[in-house]
Order: structure tokens, then C-alpha cells, then sequence
């Protein structure tokens, strides 16, 4: 629903966009959205709606509370009204949006820029509370409902509306007329967008020396190995459960990047030995992993905890030291090598590594196979190393930009799986609000049942419909959002790893649960037990 | 003993003996509307609007129904009954009970705008009041029909553009007639699908002025419906059905769109926030403008609406009733979306 009018308000544009990329189901929809929105919007919006969507949002300066009471002041409602909306909505700042009384008066002309309003809220982390007040009120009641939900969420953070990074890139892409790879290597990396001009980000050669290059992602495979044609063509390595990461020295600087784009850095201190050992003009792929020995790695809450902290002791480091397992190499003495095969990048990858000489840095061993029969009985061994599953590259491959199908491909060992009852539900959000889809599930131990884990995904909309539909039946206790229903719903549930956890009742902590299946065909007292849990911790969890 | 009692067949009136939208069989029962959740089959006697009937005969069968005009009293062993227009669809009333100088009065389901065709609803004092409360939260306010209508004419007419049709998706009773008035100006061709068709064919038999529609026959040529466009229950969404409009956009036209998440659940093209049942401003009005010493709050947010009106000195209870479920996997042609404009909250534990 574009309305045109070249009195383009910058607001009102980018609330537009939000709509059309939030109900568009298809992929070609929402491209066009972008490409529309690039071509019309002002430069200083646009490089704001590139780190917005690509997870780059200011510091908060504005609370959820302070919202939510300003709001309440606005319109008289009780809080614990609010709370009621709040979890049907479940998105705070479209409640606030649906709560607010019609503005006295929309400005259709002539209204600020998206980049006016995200530059005021980051001024105003510097101000008085009153300030804060008076400028959010102030906004509200000059916009429309579209207009106060993105202004909210640009306070809140985090546009969750379907908009891959991937997309952003082909949209500018189209509009700059520049490649997708060289786009999404500029927009990556450690950028301001508040000090960042469209033309600086895109248009010139930018020095700056800790920007990553995209990831190549792979797709898991589909259909029958041997479709793949030669075993020879093929290298496979072993899949590791860490962070994919990207280590990078240029200029004599040092950058660890997580796939999330996260400056990884200083959270760990062990590579700064890599720092010293690699020559300028390298960057290489990987996996940020816990090391247990030589030989053998830990599992990923290790890592995980490990992560977490902001200040790492010297105990965490001779517990839980985390080391790199190299992957590919992308840049060699300054040269971007992503076009070279996959053989080429190995051989000089090897020597890399091998000068580096350091047990925290080591090479992603091939495994070695003459048959794809060969390959099947390697793979059966993953879940005793450690690993996930077997990945198979091309030989001749380049280094493409993201999830592609083709020359890479993810071969996943079959996930643990348990049987377990479902206990709890609470209201999804987003998509799900308003349906019971966010479930907790147990396990018998003895009479009683014991909660293990969480799991969301995995059920088709007509499946969570009937559960939802259980679930408002058969409520037995209600404690805020969540309702303990009657344990009677079966479901397989799926998981890839299982840790000791001292956090959890249960004592097991699950990686990646979801439910595989709907068990109809199993009563209450056919599920698990929590004694199945700890054989499969016992084999696999140490 | 209170005029009116919940019970586990539905609203009873033991002096009269008579149900009001009882959800099991019973000897006999007033019929607010025809919707599925309101009306069930099995039961004996049925007592409803003259424009219900046609409805209930479509939908539950051949049976025993009494038809009664707006305002006119029945008695019922000595129970005065009436039906008064309630703006939900055509053919909705509350139902006024009076006995002994007390009155209580079931809303059924209801809205307070006009629709141009349900009726207008009618406030009724009464000193106990039984309200529906699907959206019973202040997040729910409707815009003025004619804006919404507004909305649905440029996206059919952006739709047209491309060369696409529109598909709109909406219960076949009730909001499937609701649109026809918004859409004729906008299109020489209206599609319906059989759920629909039914539904208009027992409303034009029972007298009801109505746009012309087509039924979609399988045999129709694909690029017949470029363009135009096209009326369905949801339960055509995602069917194989739906794919002979290709291209396509589907809008779903429902009280539920009012929240994003709700549009995106559904995969839906567009989403118009278009209900017939009453919003937040709606149901404090109908509830005021009653008087009632007393309100029961029935399927919705019952817990939520009911402890508000406390707060605001109106003694109200919430009610536990089977009223506001989805049918679920009622998919043919004309059993398929007898289940009403629900898709929130169940009944409270």
C-alpha cells in the first residue's frame, strides 16, 4: 500500500516499508519493498534503516517502563490492563501504538526524517527523564498508529520482520548498482551509522581494517549422496557445534567476528597469540570452540558460559580455553582469494596454520573417504568426537556470500530424540501472539514429572491450533502468562546435544530441542524417563 | 431463584424452562444467531428472528422453528420474551426476558456501529445484562466501517492493476454479506465461494436485497478471475481451491488483523481489521446504556473485561460458556467456517 506523493515524510515512508515487509508472505514482495524504499528515501534515513536491519540499533535511551508508564499517564488505563494487552499483543511498542488515543493532529507534510528522530533519542540519553517525557509525548501525538509503532520500536529495538541481511544487500545492491559480494563486505563490520554518509558506506573504499567478509553458509543436504557425482570432487570435514567466527589481521590490528557480526575481540583473550603469529593481510574462517585436550573438543555450553562473561579469569582459561579450528582462508597478504578453488585456499591455509604452531589454532581435519558408503560409516562416528555431522565442500568451489545451494553442503548426524509430555504453554509473540505455542515439556521420574526443556518450533499452524485449543481447555493453574496444563500431549522432541546443567531441575541442559513430532499415538505414561535422559548424557554429554 | 442460570447446556430460564443458545440438544431454545457456536442442532423447539430461520434450515436442518419479528413478545409459561437487534449479522438479536417487573437481557453477539444490514443495535435497559467480550481489551477499536471499506477498494483496485485477483477471506455469514456493498463499485465480477453462495442463495430466498455474486464453478476458465474478485471462508486459505486464482493477493477481513502478529500468522497478503462484533468502546457503551445492576461476561476476555467493570462500580462476573470456539477441521464446502469470527481467547479455566 504505497501511496505516493514525492513530499515524501521520512517517517511515514519507513513506516510504510515496516508494513509492507511485516504482511508481504513473498520474497519478491519484500525485495521491491527495499528496492522502492532505497530508490525514495533520504541518504541519512537510508544508512539508518541499513543498521537497523542489520541488527545495528543506538543504546537505549528510554526504557520499557518509562514507555509503558508514559503511556499509562496518556491514557488512563489501569497497569494491570496494560499487562493484559501486552500479552495478547506481545510486542510492546504496537501495544503502545493500539493503546494510544488518535493523535490530535497527523502532520502529513513535512514531517522529520527517520534519522532526525533515531539521532534525538540518541541525544537524549545525555538529557534530563523530562526530556525524554516531553520529546516521546510530543511524538506520539503528531503521528498515526503506523508512525508511533516504528517510532517505538526504534526505542525498543529489534525489528523482527522477516528481512534477512541478504535481502538488504540484493535491494541496495539493484539501487547502487554495485555487486551483491562487494555490498555486503561494506555493510558489514564495525560501523557507525550516525556518523556513516550512504555515499561514505557504499560509494567509496572504506579503510576500514576490521571489516569481515560475509560467511558461506551451507544448506543441508537434500536427496541421496550419490547425486553429489564423484566422491573425488568432494572434500569432507567434520561439522563443529562452536561459533562460526572470522579472525582478521590487517595494519598490524586484530578482529575476532562471530557470525552474529558481534566484535568478538575482547571476550577472547587466547588469541591474541594468533595476533603476533599471522602476518598482515589474512583472514581466516572458522570455529570459536572450547578445547578439552590435543585431540578432542567441548560440547558448546562450555563454550557458551565461557562466552557470556564479560571478564575472563585465568581459571576460565585453563578450563575452558577456547580455540580456533581454521576453515578456509579469505584474504592472503592483502588479496581477497574468495574466487580461488577450495584446493588453493586449503594448501595455503595449511602452511598458515602450521606456521602459526599453536595448539589453540588448528586445521579442520579431512575426512578421508574413497566411496560415499565410506563417507556414511564416517559420519556415524561424528557424535563421538564431538561433532555434528559432516560437511561436504567442493573442491573446486569459491567462497561465495551466504546461505547457497550447489558446492557446499551440511550433512547432520540424526538428532537425539526423547519422548516427553507437555506441561506449560505461554502465549508465542510476534507471528504466534496470541496462541499457546511456546511450550515446556517433562519427563516421568517415578510418580512424578520432571520439566526438562523448553521447545518452540517444529509444529505445522494447524497442529499449534489444535495444542492451542488444548491447552485454553485444559488449563489447570494459570501464573501470569503461563498455564500448567494436564499432562496428556505426547511429543517426540529432537535436540542435538545434551550438557550436565546444575541450572536446571532436570539437571540436563538441551541443545537446539524442538519438537520433531506430535506423538498422538502415545499416552502420558508410554514418555520417558529422566533416567533415559542421563544414559544419553552419560554417552554423549561428556 | 435468578431468572436466568449458566448451566452446562447453556443459559437456562428455569421459571419459562427454556435454553437461550444451549450448546447440547434441549426441548427447547431462543436462538440469538445462526452462527455455529450459538446455534447447534439437535435441540426441539427453536425460537428466533424471522430472518435466523432461513438460516438455521440451511445450516442445522429441517426442524421446528418459530419466527419472530424484532419487538414482538412471546410468552414462554408465563415468561415474556422478545428479540431486539444486536448488529452482528443478519438476523442477530439479544434476547429480552421479563418476568415479574425483572429483566435480563443476552446479548449474543453483538457491535454497535451499523453495518447497513444487521440492524441496528438496539440498547435495552435491564437490570441483569449477559455481554460478549471477544474483544474485550483496549487494544480493539475499530475504525469507521466506510475507512476500512476505503482500504479494501484501493487494494482491490492495486490488485487489479497488477492484473491480480483478490481473494478475501471472510466467514460466509455475516462478513461475507457485509463486503458485497463495499466491493460491487468496485468490481463488475463478484466470485463467492460454495460456502458463501449458500448462505446468499437462503438470504435472497428469505427476501434479503443483495449484489449479485457468482458461484466458482471447477469448470470456470482460469482468467476469469483476473483481477476480480473473490469471496472465501478461511477455510479455503491455503487449499488447493484457491490456487485456480493464481495470481492472486489474499486479504484477511477480521477483528484479529488489528494486531500485526495476527496478519503474519495467517500469511495473509493484507489484513483488514474489519469485525462485526463490538470493540472496547462498543462494549463499555452497550454495557452502560443497559443500567444493569449486574453484567455477566461471557467468551472473550471475560476475566479481563469483568474485573474492569468492577473497577469502575458496575458489579460484573465472567461466565464460563462454550460459546467463541473454533470448529476446527470443518473444511467442506458448506459445513466448512460455521466457526465464527474467533480465533483469541477460550474460555477461562
Amino acid at each position: 500500500m504505497s501511496t505516493s506523493g514525492n513530499m515524501a515524510n521520512g517517517m511515514r515512508l519507513f513506516a510504510d516499508l515496516v508494513v509492507k515487509l511485516g504482511t508481504s508472505t513473498k520474497t519478491n514482495d519484500k525485495l521491491e519493498a527495499l528496492t522502492f524504499y532505497f530508490a525514495e528515501a533520504e541518504d541519512a534515513d537510508k544508512v539508518w534503516v541499513i543498521a537497523l536491519f542489520s541488527g545495528r540499533r543506538p543504546k537505549r535511551t528510554v526504557n520499557a517502563t518509562q514507555l509503558s508508564e508514559w503511556c499509562l499517564e496518556m491514557t488512563g488505563w489501569p497497569g494491570w490492563l496494560f499487562g493484559e494487552c501486552y500479552h495478547t499483543v506481545g510486542d510492546l511498542a504496537e501495544t503502545i501504538a493500539l493503546l494510544l488515543p488518535e493523535p490530535a493532529r497527523v502532520e502529513i507534510v513535512g514531517g522529520e526524517g527517520l534519522s532526525f528522530y533515531l539521532q534525538r533519542l540518541i541525544e537524549l540519553g545525555k538529557e534530563e527523564e523530562s526530556a525524554r517525557k516531553t520529546f516521546i509525548l510530543q511524538c506520539w501525538e503528531k503521528m498515526n498508529k503506523e508512525e508511533r509503532f516504528v517510532f517505538n520500536k526504534l526505542i525498543t529495538g529489534g525489528f523482527r520482520i522477516g528481512v534477512s541481511q541478504k535481502m538488504i544487500v540484493n535491494a541496495l545492491a539493484k539501487t547502487a548498482g554495485v555487486s551483491a559480494s562487494v555490498i555486503a563486505h561494506r555493510i558489514s563490520g564495525d560501523w557507525n551509522p550516525a556518523t556513516t554518509s550512504f555515499s561514505g558506506l557504499l560509494n567509496e573504499e572504506s579503510a576500514d581494517l576490521s571489516r569481515p567478509y560475509p560467511f558461506y553458509l551451507a544448506y543441508a543436504l537434500e536427496g541421496e549422496l550419490s547425486s553429489l557425482g564423484e566422491p573425488g570432487e568432494w572434500q569432507a570435514e567434520w561439522k563443529w557445534d562452536g561459533i562460526r567466527g572470522e579472525i582478521i589481521k590487517r595494519e598490524g590490528e586484530f578482529f575476532v567476528w562471530s557470525r552474529g557480526e558481534e566484535l568478538m575481540t575482547e571476550r577472547l583473550p587466547e588469541y591474541q597469540i594468533f595476533k603476533d603469529k599471522l602476518e598482515d593481510g589474512t583472514v581466516l574462517d572458522g570455529e570459536i570452540i572450547g578445547m578439552k585436550d590435543e585431540v578432542s573438543v567441548m560440547p558448546f555450553a562450555a563454550l557458551q558460559t565461557r562466552i557470556g562473561r564479560k571478564n575472563v579469569t585465568k581459571k576460565h582459561l585453563s578450563e575452558a580455553p577456547v580455540g580456533f579450528i581454521a576453515y578456509d582462508l579469505l584474504e592472503y597478504r592483502g588479496e581477497d582469494w574468495r574466487e580461488r578453488p577450495l584446493e588453493e585456499r586449503r594448501k595455503q591455509l595449511e602452511s598458515i596454520v602450521s606456521a602459526v604452531g599453536h595448539p589453540l589454532m588448528r586445521l579442520s581435519p579431512v575426512v578421508g573417504f574413497e566411496s560415499w558408503e565410506e563417507l556414511g560409516a564416517a559420519r556415524s562416528m561424528a557424535r563421538e568426537k564431538g561433532s555434528e555431522g559432516i560437511m561436504l565442500k567442493k573442491r573446486s568451489s569459491t567462497y561465495q556470500v551466504g546461505r547457497k545451494r550447489g558446492d557446499w553442503w551440511k550433512w547432520k548426524i540424526d538428532p537425539l530424540v526423547i519422548d516427553a509430555v507437555l506441561v506449560y504453554a505461554q502465549k508465542g509473540h510476534g507471528r504466534r501472539s496470541n496462541l499457546y505455542t511456546d511450550y515446556t515439556f517433562a519427563v516421568r521420574s517415578g510418580e512424578q514429572l520432571v520439566t526438562f526443556t523448553k521447545a518452540y518450533s517444529g509444529l505445522t499452524d494447524k497442529e499449534l491450533g489444535e495444542v492451542d485449543a488444548f491447552v485454553k481447555r485444559n488449563s489447570l493453574e494459570k501464573f501470569g502468562p503461563v498455564r500448567t496444563v494436564k499432562p496428556e500431549l505426547v511429543f517426540e522432541i529432537a535436540f542435538e546435544g545434551i550438557a550436565a546443567s546444575a541450572r536446571h531441575k532436570s539437571g540436563v541442559a538441551l541443545r537446539f530441542p524442538r519438537i520433531n513430532r506430535w506423538r498422538k499415538d502415545k499416552r502420558m505414561e508410554e514418555i520417558d524417563t529422566i533416567e533415559d535422559l542421563k544414559r544419553l548424557l552419560e554417552m554423549y554429554g561428556k | 431463584m435468578p431468572l436466568l442460570e449458566f448451566t452446562d447446556k447453556g443459559i437456562y430460564c428455569p421459571v419459562g424452562d427454556f435454553y437461550i443458545d444451549a450448546w447440547r440438544p434441549v426441548p427447547r431454545v431462543v436462538i440469538t444467531h445462526a452462527h455455529s457456536d450459538h446455534a447447534r442442532p439437535g435441540s426441539g423447539q427453536y425460537l428466533s428472528h424471522k430472518l435466523t430461520v432461513p438460516l438455521l434450515e440451511l445450516r442445522l436442518g429441517p426442524g421446528s422453528y418459530q419466527a419472530v419479528e424484532w419487538g414482538e413478545a412471546t410468552f414462554i409459561n408465563g415468561v415474556r420474551v422478545s428479540l431486539h437487534p444486536a448488529g452482528h449479522i443478519i438476523g442477530s438479536s439479544q434476547v429480552r426476558v421479563e418476568h415479574q417487573g425483572e429483566v435480563w437481557v443476552v446479548s449474543g453477539d453483538y457491535k454497535t456501529e451499523d453495518d447497513g444490514l444487521s440492524g441496528v443495535f438496539e440498547p435495552l435497559k435491564c437490570h441483569v445484562f449477559i455481554t460478549e467480550s471477544t474483544f474485550g481489551l483496549p487494544i480493539y477499536n475499530w475504525r469507521p466501517q466506510q475507512e476500512i471499506f476505503t482500504d479494501i477498494q484501493d487494494w482491490v483496485g492495486g490488485n487489479r492493476a497488477e492484473g491480480k485477483a483478490s481473494v478475501l477471506i471472510a466467514y460466509s455469514l455475516g462478513k461475507a454479506q457485509r463486503l458485497l456493498s463495499c466491493l460491487a463499485p468496485e468490481t463488475d465480477r463478484i466470485f463467492v465461494h460454495g460456502a458463501v453462495w449458500n448462505v446468499h442463495q437462503a438470504l435472497l430466498n428469505a427476501g434479503v436485497v443483495l449484489p449479485v455474486v457468482e458461484r466458482v464453478m471447477p469448470d470456470m476458465p482460469k482468467d476469469l478471475f483476473k483481477g476480480k474478485v473473490v469471496i472465501a471462508p478461511s477455510s479455503a486459505e491455503g487449499s488447493p481451491w484457491i490456487r485456480r486464482f493464481n495470481p492472486f493477493e489474499v486479504g484477511v477481513c477480521s477483528g484479529w488483523m488489528q494486531v500485526r502478529g495476527n496478519v503474519r500468522r495467517r500469511n495473509a497478503d493484507a489484513g483488514f481489521a474489519l469485525s462485526d462484533h463490538a470493540d472496547w468502546k462498543g462494549l463499555q457503551e452497550a454495557i452502560k446504556a443497559t443500567g444493569a445492576e449486574k453484567v455477566f461476561v461471557t467468551h472473550g476476555f471475560q476475566a479481563t473485561l469483568a474485573r474492569y467493570l468492577n473497577e469502575l462500580g458496575i458489579e460484573a462476573a465472567e461466565v464460563k460458556t462454550e460459546y467463541g470456539e473454533d470448529e476446527e477441521g470443518a473444511t467442506t464446502d458448506t459445513a466448512g467456517d460455521l466457526g465464527e469470527d474467533k480465533a483469541g481467547e477460550g474460555p477461562t479455566v
